[in-house]
């Protein structure tokens, strides 16, 4: 049946959309077609709590449905649990890697669905990408986590004398996991931008964007770090 | 959701089938990539960097054999363990002291930025191949072998080494990356995790075991990341479960004298999502609790859970809470194989596993191993009070060993 839930976005949208997905350079080494047999969804996570299906997805792009491929990219891909359960496909086919690069192309073209999917998520984006590190102990705060129980507190309220309670010499922080050199931040900072990753988070969230690359470009200019 | 009841008996380790996988190499369904690494070594792409010996040699899916370093270790640590679960490399790094080995907890190393990446999608394939071939490149400078602590990082590099033998176009760009960085470009001869290393010094572990386990019973779940991914390269064994699961973590538990008890979910994932148990724990906490633990609870009743990943620990464990008060069959303790090996060999609850960090009661388990709990309590509490009173700075090694 052929999708039409998104008729507003022209079929040539679509159709970039899913040039984009299938020019990912893994791809064709994700997706060999697909028998249909349903041992992904057997094996998949989300497939029990959302509407979601890894051979939807495998069965979608070997069928090159663009209408369906827009829906997916819009209402299944943050579904995805991204725990590779479902590489057990007889077909060799990997359906969480075809979605990994799904998101890829929907983050670079700021669909609005994956601004909605990530809104909560982007102090942590800023976390990793200017620290290195991807949670750090202050964040195990009691209303960021209040289902984790009266633990969490507990943490909270001992943190930095619990972190001095720990042996490894790296680890006796609060705002990164651990010690992180700053030459070794330079160096993270400097990939980002190399590799178009700032760039596409400007798409995503702009502010957030204007934000880090200040923290960066400041760190990077005080230290005479320069990028050839 | 009304769970199928299935006829499953405790049955330790050996598969109901009695069926044992025996691999053979040479009909390996996937290329061994390490002859391809150390061909593009040899033709001057990039530095092989050896495993340093001596090294253990262990049997992979496919019958090969992987090289584990005992020592001489560069351990790249795993965020979420470091920053909300750190007895986890508190006890990697104990172990090592414990057995003398040589190590070096390195401050020249960024997470793999991995979790961000299964999360949210916001990097690419050169990224993300930089960001571990720069971590690999500060290895190599070091004289110190990677030695992977999450199963997530060890995972996707594996994926990552897999696209950079694969693809010269990939890694002319990340070279260039990397060289302009002024380091060199390395790949490590093999990659490995901190269980492998776990696997590796489980008979040095059994020797000096001083907690009696024999009552004991734990249910492990093996993480999706470790195995799955690039699935060729994962410890397997035909004296656990028939070499048709992965020994990880398994071999070691058994061998300091636990009982391994078997569940019918145990390849399901632990609900982590990535995504998920930052900004969705709906999903996280129904998974984790409904499809791993309570099946564990019912069908063996553990006195504990162990893993060998950082989101899986963290999944397993701090979903309980939230369960319990819906009145569920939860409440069983969580933790690393590394914090339960340290516990067995006579590590400090507390000072070493700081198993105060996890969300649920260990506390009758330690108890049921001879564990005094509050007389270790107490002495963490003396530590604290010098700490806050000036009368030492940090707990340090010398402490605790
Ligand atoms: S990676 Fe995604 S699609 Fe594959 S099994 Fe996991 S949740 Fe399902
Ligand atoms: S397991 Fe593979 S072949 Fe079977 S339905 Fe899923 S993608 Fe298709």
């Amino acid at each position: 049946m052929l999708s039409n839930l998104y008729p507003e976005v022209p079929l040539e949208e679509k159709q970039r959309l899913f040039d984009q997905v299938k020019a990912d350079a893994r791809f064709e080494d994700y997706l060999y077609g697909c028998y249909e047999c349903g041992i992904c969804v057997a094996a998949c996570p989300s497939a029990r709590f959302y509407d979601f299906s890894p051979r939807k997805i495998a069965q979608t792009l070997a069928r090159e449905d663009i209408e369906m491929f827009y829906e997916q990219m819009n209402d299944d891909i943050w579904n995805c649990s991204q725990c590779f359960s479902c590489v057990r496909c007889p077909r060799h086919n990997n359906p969480g890697g075809l979605i990994t690069i799904m998101r890829e192309v929907a983050v670079t073209n700021g669909l609005r669905s994956t601004k909605e999917a990530l809104a909560g998520y982007t102090r942590i984006i800023y976390k990793i990408m200017t620290t290195g590190t991807q949670v750090s102990p202050d964040m195990l705060q009691e209303d960021a986590f209040p289902d984790w129980g009266p633990q969490v507190k507990e943490v909270a309220s001992h943190l930095d004398l619990w972190r001095r309670a720990l042996p490894p010499e790296t680890l006796h922080t609060t705002g990164l996991s651990w010690q992180v050199e700053e030459r070794t931040m330079l160096e993270l900072y400097t990939i980002w931008k190399l590799t178009g990753v700032l760039d596409m988070i400007s798409e995503l969230d702009e502010g957030l964007h204007d934000i880090m690359e200040e923290v960066m470009d400041d760190a990077l200019e005080d230290q005479g770090f320069t990028i050839a | 959701m009304n769970r199928i009841s299935l006829p499953m008996a405790p049955r330790g380790t050996t598969p109901e089938t009695g069926r044992t996988f025996s691999p053979d190499p040479d009909n390996a369904p996937e290329e061994d990539l390490r002859e391809a690494i150390a061909q593009l070594g040899r033709e001057g792409e990039w530095i092989v960097q050896p495993v340093p010996e001596p090294y253990y040699e262990a049997r992979t899916k496919y019958g090969r054999i992987k090289k584990i370093p005992f020592e001489k270790t560069w351990h790249h640590k795993s965020c979420g363990q470091c920053g909300h679960i750190p007895g986890y490399s508190t006890s990697i790094f104990w172990l090592n002291r414990f057995l003398g080995y040589d190590y070096f907890d390195p401050r020249d190393q960024t997470s793999c930025t991995a979790w961000n990446y299964y999360a949210s999608a916001t990097s690419n394939q050169v990224a993300q191949a930089a960001v571990a071939m720069r971590n690999f490149s500060a290895a190599y400078e070091t004289g110190y072998y990677p030695l992977i602590h999450c199963g997530t990082s060890f995972g996707h590099y594996k994926e990552v080494r897999h696209e950079l033998v694969h693809n010269h176009d990939l890694r002319r760009k990340v070279r260039d990356v990397i060289t302009k960085l002024g380091r060199p470009f390395v790949m490590p001869e093999e990659l490995v995790h901190y269980s492998e290393w776990m696997y590796a010094i489980r008979d040095q572990l059994k020797s000096r075991v001083v907690v009696d386990l024999s009552d004991i019973t734990a249910t492990v779940h093996p993480a999706c990341h470790y195995y799955k991914l690039q699935s060729g390269d994962a410890i397997y064994d035909p004296e656990i479960y028939g070499g048709q699961r992965t020994a990880a973590v398994t071999a070691v538990v058994q061998d300091l004298g636990a009982h391994v008890a078997d569940y019918s979910t145990w390849y399901d994932c632990c609900g982590f999502g990535f995504r998920h148990i930052l900004v969705q724990r709906d999903f996280t906490r129904s998974f984790a609790t409904m499809r791993k633990i309570e099946v564990m609870k019912e069908e063996a009743n553990p006195d504990v859970v162990l893993t060998h990943d950082t989101g899986c620990v963290t999944s397993l464990d701090k979903s309980q809470f939230a369960t319990q008060a819906h009145g569920r069959n939860v409440g069983v303790p969580v933790m690393s194989e590394s914090q339960f090996a340290a516990l067995a060999v006579g590590a400090h609850p507390f000072r070493v596993a700081q198993l105060h960090w996890h969300s649920t009661d260990y506390r009758p388990l330690l108890a049921k191993m001879g564990i005094d709990v509050e007389g270790a309590w107490a002495e963490f509490q003396e530590d604290l009070s010098k700490i806050e009173k000036g009368a030492m700075d940090y707990l340090t090694w010398d402490a605790v060993l």
